[in-house]
């Protein structure tokens, strides 16, 4: 069974998520980026297949190499769906933050 | 950027989780989900019940500036451990959600610092979506509002 990969299944996996980390900032090669897993190769280029399979990642030929970066696109499109309920949360847990720090421990 | 607080909500599921680190010692942090006074300054709403202990029960309340209620959750407290856990379970009245379960787990990390995750289990993972999105329709409601307002003054 194939089963349907979007981008909620893709950034439910803690691996997935570090790999979009590491690419945020610039693009990597498959190599450059299993360098930073304890992972065996296998491993991560199955997750960087997942990735792009729901096109998270895009994969550029750069010479003989490929290269993979961010899909600003996809990104944007998980971030709009939680993003409104996670700052509610953030904005709550502040307040929070700044009421308690008034208090002194027992 | 480092979020202070994460949500993951893998998809197809009827569970999510709410992390978030704090500056404040596991002490403070639970006195804020304890002591209802406190409550209701972070949270924005009333708090009309509090019995922190099991088979206890809480309600919430909010109400608009003219006075009209328009939020009201209730639940059980399932289980009480002071610095450790509540377990309860959560009903927004009248809405489509049913009732959810949630495990909060406070957590020192340092004398001065904590951790708060908090563990929703919904009825169904259309329904935990439903949840997710309500803030956007909550903001679409508002902008309406907004217009509807401003529409009104110029008549």
């Amino acid at each position: 069974m194939n089963l349907r990969r979007d981008v909620f299944q893709a950034i439910a996996d803690p691996t997935r998520r570090a790999i979009l980390l590491l690419v945020a900032s610039q693009s990597l090669t498959a190599g450059a980026i299993a360098a930073n897993f304890d992972t065996a190769w296998p491993t991560v280029s199955k997750h960087l297949a997942i990735l792009t399979e729901c096109e998270l990642l895009k994969q550029e030929q750069q010479g003989r190499e490929v290269h993979y970066h961010l899909n600003p696109d996809k990104m944007k499109q998980i971030a709009d769906f939680i993003e409104p309920f996670r700052q509610i949360w953030d904005k709550r847990f502040n307040k929070l933050e700044s009421i308690m720090k008034n208090y002194k421990t027992k | 950027m480092e979020l202070k607080t994460k949500i993951d909500a893998e998809e197809g599921r009827a569970d999510l989780l709410i992390t978030r680190e704090f500056d404040l010692p596991v002490e403070l942090l639970f006195k804020a989900y304890e002591d209802a006074a406190i409550v209701e300054q972070w949270m924005g709403t009333k708090v009309i019940k509090l019995e922190n202990k099991k088979h206890g029960s809480w309600a919430f309340e909010t109400s608009n500036t003219e006075g009209q209620v328009v939020f009201r959750a209730n639940g059980t407290i399932h289980d009480f451990v002071p610095y450790q856990k509540i377990v309860r379970t959560f009903e927004m009245e009248n809405a489509p959600f049913d009732v959810q379960l949630e495990f909060m787990e406070f957590e020192k990390l340092t004398d001065d610092t904590s951790k708060l995750t908090i563990h929703s289990i919904y009825r169904s993972a259309s329904l935990r979506d439903q949840m997710l999105k309500l803030p956007f329709r909550q903001g679409l409601n508002m902008a309406h509002n907004r217009l509807q307002d401003i529409a009104d003054k110029l008549k």
